[in-house]
C-alpha cells in the first residue's frame, strides 16, 4: 500500500494524517486491490525527429517539450495502462454513499495507477536494457506542450480501446478515468542521448500545484 | 438464401473468415489510415481478401465495416459513410458471387466510446449510430448481421436492438472476454449470455482478445449457459512485438489443431480474428469440416442479470428488495415529488447492504411523469448499484422505457392472465428480454382455489409461447392475500406454489408481506409465512431485506434446507452478532454534560455513528435549533478554519461534514415530527460543465454547502450551458457554482458564464477545478475563483449576506 502517495494526492504536503484518515486510506487500498483489474499494453514505433515535427508512426506532433525529452532517441514505446471501470464504479458509488471515502479512493487509485505504471515500465526498461538500449521515463500527452489532441491517434495506434478498454470522451478525457498513456523514448545508451533529464514534477511548470512533490 | 445460415448451422459446422486489418496492412494500409476507406479506394483488394477466405473454406465473410460509423466518418468528412458501407457490402457480395457460395455478414464493431455512466455516449445515441449502419448495410444486401468485439454488454445491447429493429436478418453477437472470463466493463459469461439471449440473438460467442488456447475455459462456461449456437473466433494466438512487428505465439497448424478441439467441445461456428489469415482458415476448415454438429440445446435456467453478474432463480430462494416503492410511504412520495433521486438511491444501497439479490423499482405516483421518472431512476440505480433490477410498473410506457435502457436482463413486474395485460406486456418481454412476474389472476379476478390459479398459470404459459417467450422466463406469482380476511388464504397460496413446481415445472414468486395486512406486529406473521413459502418451493420473494425477522427466516431456511453448505452464510450473518451481547446498554449512562461535549467532538473528529447517538440524547434535553447553532455549527467552523489554515485535510473535512449530516438527519426527523422545518439559507445551482465528466470536486462542494443549510440543485456532470441557465432562472437563484477539470472543457465553462450573464444577469458565478487559477477564472468572466470547497462555502455566505 502506497499510503504516502495517497496522502500527497489528498493535499497533505508531507503532513501526518490522523488515525481516522489512515484507517480509511488502508480500507480504500484494500477495496481497490480486491476489485480493480489492472491492465497495460505497449508497442514499439519508429521515431523520426524531423525539422518541424516529430513523427511516431501513428501520430505526429510539434511539441517542443517532447522533442527535448526524446533527444537522441531512435524509437519510441507507446504505453497505456488503466485500472479499468471498477475504480470509477467504486468512486461513483461512494460519491453517493460516503463522500470522504470517494475522495480517498480517488487518491488511492491515482497512487495505485502510478505504481502500476512504474512496475510495468521497469519490466519494459529491463527488456530494452538486455538489448543494450535505454528507455526514457514516460512522457504523457498534457505534459508541457504535448497536446491532448494526440490522444486519439496514440490510443488508436496501441489499439488500447480493444486491448485494455481505454476510450476518449468528446473532450479527450480518458475513460476509465484512472488511465495513463505515455511516450517513452528508446535510445542507444543512457549518457549518449543527451536528452532533457527533468522528469515527473520537475518537468512541470505549474510551480504552485497543490500536489507538487517537495523534493523538486 | 438468407435465413439459410441458421439452417446450415443446425446441420453442420459453419466457418467464419479471419483477420482483415493485418492483411490490409500487409498490402500497404498505413498506421492511422482508416481501413474502411479501402472499400472505396481499393475494392479489388477487398474482393481478393474475401475471395481468399471463401476459397479457404469459410462460409461467412464479414464486411470491412468494423469502424464504419458516424463517429469515425462524420458528415461532411472526406468519405461518405453511406458509400463506405455500400462498397463494403458490394465487395463481399461480389466475392460470394464469384465463389458461388457463402454469406455476407454486416460487421458492427464497437463505437470506440464508452457509454454513460462509464463514459459520455448516450445509449440512445449509440443505438442511432448502429441503426444508420444497419439500414444502409441491409439495403446493400447483407445476409446477416455480426455484432463483434464488444467489451461492453450495454453497447452490444444498443447494436443488437438496432439490428433487430431495423432489419429482419439473423443477428449474431460475439464478445471480447479476458483470460478470467470477464468483459472489460465487468460482466461475466453468465450475465452476458443472459443479456444476449434475452435480446434474441440467433448465435453468440467470443472473439478477439485471446488465442484459441486461452478461449477454451471461457467456451466451457458459455456452453454451460447458452441455449443458442456458439461462435468462437480467436486471435492467431497471444501477440508479442518483435522489432515492431506483431507475431503470435502459435502457428497456423497449432491454431487449427486447437480449433479442432474447440469444435469437439461443442462450438458450432468457428473462425478467426486478429492475425489469422486464409491459411489459418484453410487448415481450420480441413480439420473441422466433418465434425459432428451438436447444438447447445435449451438450458431451461431462469436467469436475470445486471451489468456485472447474473442471478439464477432456482431452488435457492432469491430476495427481491421491495423498498423502492412509494406505496404507504409519505417520505418516499415526497422524494418523488421533489425529484430527490438521492433518497431513492439510498433505499437501494441499504437494501443491497442488507443482502438483497435483486431490487424492485416502483416509482408510480399519480402526479408525476412516471415513464420519465422510471427511466431516470433506473439509470441512476444502475450507475451505483450492481444488482439486477425488477421493473415494477403498470404503466406500459414506463415499462418500455425502463426495459430499453436497462443494462442487463431484468425482472419485469408484472403481467397477468387478462388478455389485455398479456397483449401489452409480452411483446416487450420478447423484444427486450427479461423474466416476467405473472400474477395468477384474470378477467374473473383471483381464483379462490389453487386449481383455479394453476389454470390461469397454464393459460399464461401458453399465451407467452405464442410470442416465443419460454416458460423459464416466467415466474408465477401465486398471489398472497391477507390472512386476516380469509383464514384459508395462506394455504391456497402455498398449495399454488407447490403445484406450479410439481405439476407445471415452473418457478414462483410472492410479495410475501401482503399476508399480514390488517394485523398487528406484521413482521411476526410475515416471517413465519416466508418460511412456509420457501418450504413449499418459493423461488423468489419480494420482501423487505432490512427486516431482521425476514432475513433470519431466510438464512435459517437455507441452513435447514441444505442450501447453505456448512451453514457458512448463516454463521457469517449471525456469528458475530452473538459475540457482543448488550452492547447498547452502555450508551444510556452518559451524563448530560458529557454528551453535549461529545456531539461537537464527534463532528470535529468525523465520527458518524457516535454523532448520530449523541444528537439523539441531546434532543431529549435541548431545543433542535439550539443544538445546531451552539454545538454543530461551531464544530463545523472549527474544522473549516483548520482546513483553511492547512492543519485539517480534505478527508477529515468531509468526515466531519458526514458526521454533522448524520446528526442533522436526526434533528430533521425530530423537527418534522413536530411539524417544524429548518429554513434553508438559499438555493445554489451546481454543475460540472459540458464535456467534463469528472464530478468529484463538485460533489465535495455540494456536501459542504448542504451542511451549511443551503439547498443545492445538483445538475450533475456534462451539463449543457442551456440547462444551467434554465435551472438558475427557474428558481431565480443568487449563486451558481461551476466545475471543470480539464483545459479542454474550460471553453464550455466560459460559454456557460456568457449565457448566464445574458439570461440570468443577477447570478453570481463561482468556479473551481484542477486547471483553473485566479487569473484564468477572471479571463472567462467568473465572479470568484474558489480554490477549494471551504472557499465556496465562504463565498456563498458572503453572497447570501449581500456582501458581494
Amino acid at each position: 500500500m502506497n499510503l504516502k502517495e495517497t496522502l500527497r494526492y489528498l493535499g497533505y504536503k508531507g503532513n501526518e494524517a490522523d488515525d481516522q484518515t489512515m484507517k480509511l486510506a488502508k480500507e480504500c487500498w484494500q477495496e481497490l486491490e480486491d476489485r480493480v483489474e489492472k491492465r497495460a499494453c505497449y508497442r514499439e514505433f519508429p521515431l523520426a525527429l524531423e525539422e518541424d515535427r516529430l513523427d511516431m508512426g501513428c501520430f505526429q506532433t510539434e511539441s517542443q517539450a517532447l522533442r527535448k525529452n526524446l533527444k537522441g532517441c531512435c524509437q519510441v514505446v507507446l504505453f497505456a495502462a488503466t485500472l479499468g471501470v471498477q475504480a470509477d464504479n467504486l468512486i461513483r458509488r461512494y460519491s453517493h454513499v460516503q463522500m470522504s471515502k470517494a475522495v480517498v479512493l480517488q487518491a488511492a487509485a491515482a497512487a495505485m495507477l502510478e505504481d502500476y505504471c512504474d512496475l510495468v515500465n521497469e519490466e519494459i526498461r529491463l527488456e530494452y536494457e538486455k538489448k543494450g538500449m535505454y528507455l526514457r521515463p514516460r512522457f504523457s500527452p498534457g505534459y508541457g506542450d504535448f497536446p491532448l489532441q494526440c490522444q486519439p491517434a496514440l490510443i488508436g495506434g496501441l489499439e488500447a480501446g480493444k486491448r485494455i478498454g481505454i476510450t476518449l470522451t468528446d473532450s479527450l478525457l480518458m475513460m476509465p478515468s484512472k488511465s495513463v498513456t505515455a511516450v517513452m523514448g528508446v535510445g542507444p545508451a543512457r549518457r549518449e542521448t543527451g536528452a532533457e533529464s527533468r522528469e515527473g514534477c520537475g518537468a512541470c511548470d505549474k510551480k504552485d500545484c497543490l500536489y507538487r512533490r517537495k523534493t523538486v | 438464401m438468407r435465413a439459410d445460415i441458421l439452417e446450415e448451422i443446425s446441420r453442420r459446422k459453419v466457418f467464419c473468415d479471419g483477420g482483415m486489418g493485418s492483411l490490409l496492412q500487409a498490402r500497404g494500409l498505413k498506421a492511422g489510415e482508416l481501413p474502411e476507406t479501402w472499400n472505396l479506394l481499393h475494392p479489388e483488394i477487398l474482393r481478393e481478401i474475401h475471395g481468399a477466405y471463401l476459397e479457404a473454406g469459410c462460409d461467412i465473410v464479414t464486411t470491412n465495416t468494423f469502424g464504419a460509423n458516424r463517429l469515425k466518418y462524420p458528415a461532411g468528412g472526406d468519405f461518405d459513410l453511406d458509400a463506405v458501407i455500400r462498397a463494403a457490402v458490394d465487395n463481399a457480395r461480389q466475392a460470394v458471387k464469384e465463389a458461388g457460395r457463402g454469406f455476407v455478414a454486416l460487421d458492427l464493431g464497437p463505437t470506440g466510446k464508452l457509454l454513460k455512466p462509464l463514459g459520455d455516449l448516450d445509449f440512445d445515441d449509440a443505438y442511432d449510430i448502429y441503426r444508420e449502419v444497419v439500414v444502409t448495410g441491409c439495403e446493400a444486401g447483407a445476409d446477416l448481421i455480426l455484432v463483434e468485439t464488444m467489451s461492453d454488454g450495454y453497447e452490444a445491447k444498443a447494436a443488437i436492438l438496432a439490428a433487430k429493429e431495423n432489419s429482419s436478418l439473423p443477428v449474431f453477437a460475439t464478445m471480447i472476454f479476458d483470460g478470467k472470463g470477464k468483459l472489460l466493463t465487468g460482466g461475466n459469461v453468465e450475465s452476458t449470455v443472459a443479456l444476449l439471449e434475452g435480446l434474441g440473438v440467433d448465435a453468440l460467442g467470443i472473439n478477439c482478445g485471446l488465442g484459441p488456447v486461452q478461449m477454451k475455459g471461457i467456451l466451457r462456461e458459455i456452453l454451460a449457459a447458452a441455449s443458442v449456437p456458439v461462435i468462437v473466433n480467436p486471435n492467431a494466438g497471444l501477440p508479442r512485438s518483435e522489432n515492431g512487428v506483431t507475431v503470435y505465439d502459435i502457428d497456423e497448424d497449432r491454431f487449427a489443431a486447437v480449433m479442432e478441439e474447440i469444435g469437439e467441445m461443442g462450438a458450432n461456428v468457428l473462425g478467426g480474428c486478429c492475425g489469422t489469415t486464409p491459411d489459418h482458415i484453410r487448415k481450420l476448415t480441413e480439420r473441422c469440416r466433418n465434425q459432428r454438429q451438436v447444438l447447445p440445446g435449451e438450458k431451461n435456467r431462469t436467469v436475470v442479470s445486471s451489468y456485472t453478474h447474473a442471478v439464477v432463480i432456482d431452488r435457492d430462494p432469491v430476495i427481491i428488495g421491495e423498498r423502492i416503492n412509494p406505496t404507504g410511504k409519505s417520505k418516499f412520495k415526497q422524494a418523488l415529488r421533489d425529484h430527490n433521486l438521492e433518497y431513492i438511491l439510498q433505499e437501494g444501497v441499504v437494501q443491497q447492504d442488507h443482502g438483497a439479490h435483486v431490487l424492485d423499482v416502483n416509482v408510480g405516483l399519480p402526479e408525476i411523469d412516471e415513464p420519465q421518472m422510471m427511466e431516470e431512476v433506473i439509470k441512476e440505480l444502475q450507475s451505483i448499484i450492481d444488482l439486477p433490477l425488477q421493473i415494477d410498473t403498470s404503466d406500459i410506457k414506463a415499462m418500455e422505457r425502463a426495459l430499453r435502457i436497462y443494462n442487463g436482463k431484468p425482472l419485469i413486474n408484472s403481467v397477468n392472465g387478462k388478455k389485455e395485460s398479456m397483449e401489452a406486456v409480452f411483446p416487450l418481454v420478447k423484444r427486450y428480454g427479461g423474466v416476467v412476474v405473472a400474477l395468477a389472476l384474470d378477467e374473473d379476478g383471483i381464483p379462490d382455489t389453487a386449481e383455479g390459479r394453476i389454470a390461469i398459470a397454464r393459460k399464461i404459459y401458453d399465451k407467452a409461447a405464442e410470442y416465443g417467450i419460454k416458460a423459464k422466463d416466467i415466474l408465477i406469482d401465486g398471489l398472497c392475500l391477507t390472512v386476516s380476511s380469509d383464514s384459508k388464504g395462506a394455504l391456497t397460496t402455498l398449495e399454488t406454489l407447490r403445484r406450479v413446481r410439481d405439476e407445471l415445472g415452473g418457478k414462483t414468486v410472492l410479495g410475501v408481506s401482503n399476508i399480514s395486512f390488517g394485523l398487528p406486529q406484521r413482521e411476526i406473521i410475515n416471517g413465519a409465512f416466508f418460511t412456509m413459502a420457501m418450504a413449499s418451493g418459493l423461488n423468489a420473494a419480494i420482501i423487505n431485506p432490512n427486516s431482521e425477522v425476514m432475513m433470519k427466516a431466510y438464512y435459517s431456511f437455507r441452513a435447514l434446507a441444505g442450501l447453505d453448505g456448512q451453514c457458512g452464510d448463516y454463521i457469517e450473518a449471525y456469528g458475530k452478532v452473538a459475540a457482543v451481547p448488550g452492547s447498547g446498554a452502555a450508551s444510556g449512562s452518559r451524563t448530560e454534560g458529557q454528551s453535549s461535549m461529545e456531539l461537537g467532538d464527534c463532528i470535529r473528529r468525523g465520527l458518524k455513528e457516535r454523532a448520530h447517538e449523541a444528537v439523539k440524547e441531546l434532543l431529549g434535553q435541548r431545543d433542535a435549533l439550539d443544538i445546531i447553532n451552539e454545538e454543530m455549527i461551531p464544530a463545523l467552523d472549527y474544522v473549516g478554519k483548520g482546513f483553511e489554515r492547512g492543519t485539517v485535510f480534505l478527508p477529515q473535512l468531509l468526515m466531519s461534514a458526514e458526521a454533522a449530516r448524520a446528526a442533522f438527519d436526526v434533528i430533521k426527523d425530530k423537527m418534522s415530527e413536530r411539524g417544524q422545518s429548518q429554513e434553508k439559507k438559499g438555493v445554489i445551482v451546481l454543475a460540472t460543465v459540458k464535456g467534463d465528466i469528472h464530478d468529484i470536486g463538485k460533489n465535495i462542494v455540494k456536501v459542504l454547502l448542504e451542511n451549511y443549510s443551503y439547498e443545492v440543485v445538483d445538475l450533475g456532470k456534462d451539463v449543457a450551458p442551456e440547462r444551467i441557465v434554465e435551472a438558475a432562472a427557474k428558481r431565480h437563484v443568487p449563486l451558481v457554482g461551476l466545475s471543470a477539470l480539464m483545459t479542454t472543457t474550460v471553453p464550455s465553462m466560459e460559454e456557460t458564464i456568457k449565457q448566464l450573464r445574458r439570461d440570468a444577469p443577477w447570478v453570481k458565478v463561482m468556479v473551481g477545478g484542477a486547471v483553473l487559477t485566479e487569473e484564468y477564472a477572471r479571463t472567462i468572466g467568473a465572479d470568484r475563483y474558489c480554490r477549494d470547497a471551504m472557499a465556496s462555502v465562504n463565498y456563498a455566505e458572503s453572497v447570501m449576506a449581500g456582501d458581494c
